[in-house]
């Protein structure tokens, strides 16, 4: 565990949009160096708290705190650029492979050839360096994108249902590299999923979040075996129409 | 915008009871540059903006999480619309370069001073001097062929979709 304990720190956080709110969360903790899955149906609200978590996005109401300090209306790029998001769609540049996985390192002024390299070589894409990144199929985009997360060693690996649409295989590896980032450095991993398995696989805590309202969190054992909240069994049972 | 009437509008600017008069710019390559300038500005404005519209508005939120600041954001954004960038520059190009209104206007076709290709082809044919008329005609032509060439050089590679 890192000497700062605590990633996140959330209190009476409200984020309204056109007078509809779609978050509303009275508090939550999400501790260094952990593994937190967020689940709930579509439009729940775990997309806009992600947004919230890379501080991309201002709290309406209430308070984000990252890292011990206060997310102020918009917050520094130093804070900016220890946190990252992997997204659904990996949105690579038209760029090659061994540019696109650089790309967050040239941002920084940074340069790392053995990092990329070896980060090529995890997500199995070693000899596609010099490809096009346009041409690669979907599995391979996004451990594309993966990688070029990965590349800037963040604090905080946020993660927006980025194995959705992927085959198996894609997704075995995918879950392996962050499961392995996860241990190999501590980084503090937050990911959205509808995958119930998919989070009970990998996180060590578990959130249920249902119309913008923060239902349950806790470890994943307790969370899959002894639920306390109704909708949250109702919830892994299948049983939940939305 | 009709070349012909910025023309007029720059040389009514510069001339001597214009607002601009103290420029001293009338019949100099000075006024000819601003006139192409007003000519060229609404046209790659308007491609350019069009290009990066056409770049994927998630991209954007993609590029903050990675740690870009706004001009980074902005010159990689722009870099992504390099095709529709270098389309609308070479679109402004073409449009300066076969210009004859405007720069007769403001340049006067001086020889040896504002004088350029197209205000030259315009002056020969009128002498008779098909042959010199037809030769300038080649060399401009030439000209905006290899201008487009590097343009089109510039902005490979392209991007392609390519499904699983």
């Amino acid at each position: 565990m890192s000497v700062i304990e605590e990633a996140y720190r959330v209190r009476a956080l409200r984020q309204t949009y056109s007078g509809r709110c779609v978050l509303d969360i009275p508090q939550l903790e999400i501790a260094a160096g952990s593994f937190t899955a967020l689940l709930g149906p579509s439009g729940s609200g775990k997309s806009t708290l992600l947004r919230l978590l890379d501080l991309l996005e201002e709290p309406h109401e209430g308070a984000l705190f990252y890292a011990g300090r206060r997310v102020p209306p918009i917050a520094p790029v130093e804070a900016r650029r220890e946190v990252t998001t992997v997204f659904q769609r990996p949105r690579l540049l038209a760029r090659s492979v061994l540019r696109n996985v650089s790309f967050g390192l040239e941002l920084r002024g940074r340069e790392d050839r053995k990092g990329v390299a070896e980060l090529l070589e995890r997500v199995g894409l070693a000899a596609f360096a010099e490809t096009p990144a346009c041409q690669l199929s979907g599995g391979e985009q996004q451990r594309v994108a993966l990688a070029r997360a990965l590349a800037v060693r963040p604090k905080v690996l946020l993660l927006d249902e980025a194995t959705a649409n992927l085959d198996p295989a894609n997704v075995a590896m995918i879950e392996e590299l962050i499961a392995e980032e996860h241990e190999r450095r501590g980084t503090t991993i937050v990911f959205v999923t509808h995958n119930v398995f998919q989070a009970r696989r990998l996180a060590d805590r578990c959130a249920l979040l249902l119309g913008g309202k923060l239902v349950a969190e806790a470890p994943t054992e307790a969370f899959f075996e002894s639920p306390a909240d109704q909708r949250v069994r109702a919830f892994l049972a299948g049983e939940m129409v939305y | 915008m009709p070349p012909v009437v910025v023309g007029l509008g720059v040389y009514l600017f510069l001339s001597r009871s214009g607002p601009l008069a103290g420029l001293e710019w009338l019949f100099t390559p000075s006024a000819m540059i601003l006139a192409q300038s007003l000519l060229a500005l609404p046209l790659v404005s308007g491609l350019t903006m069009a290009a990066v519209e056409g770049v994927d508005s998630e991209l954007h939120r993609q590029l903050v999480s990675l740690g870009a600041t706004r001009v980074q954001v902005a010159g990689t954004v722009l870099l992504e619309a390099r095709g529709g960038v270098l389309a609308a520059i070479a679109a402004a190009f073409g449009g300066a370069i076969s210009e004859v209104g405007a720069v007769m206007l403001v340049g006067g076709n001086i020889a040896g001073h504002t004088r350029v290709l197209t205000t030259a082809i315009v002056l020969e044919t009128r002498r008779g001097e098909f042959a010199l008329a037809l030769a300038l005609g080649l060399v401009l032509l030439t000209m905006v062929l290899l201008v487009n060439l590097i343009l089109i050089g510039f902005g490979e590679p392209r991007r392609k979709h390519v499904g699983d």
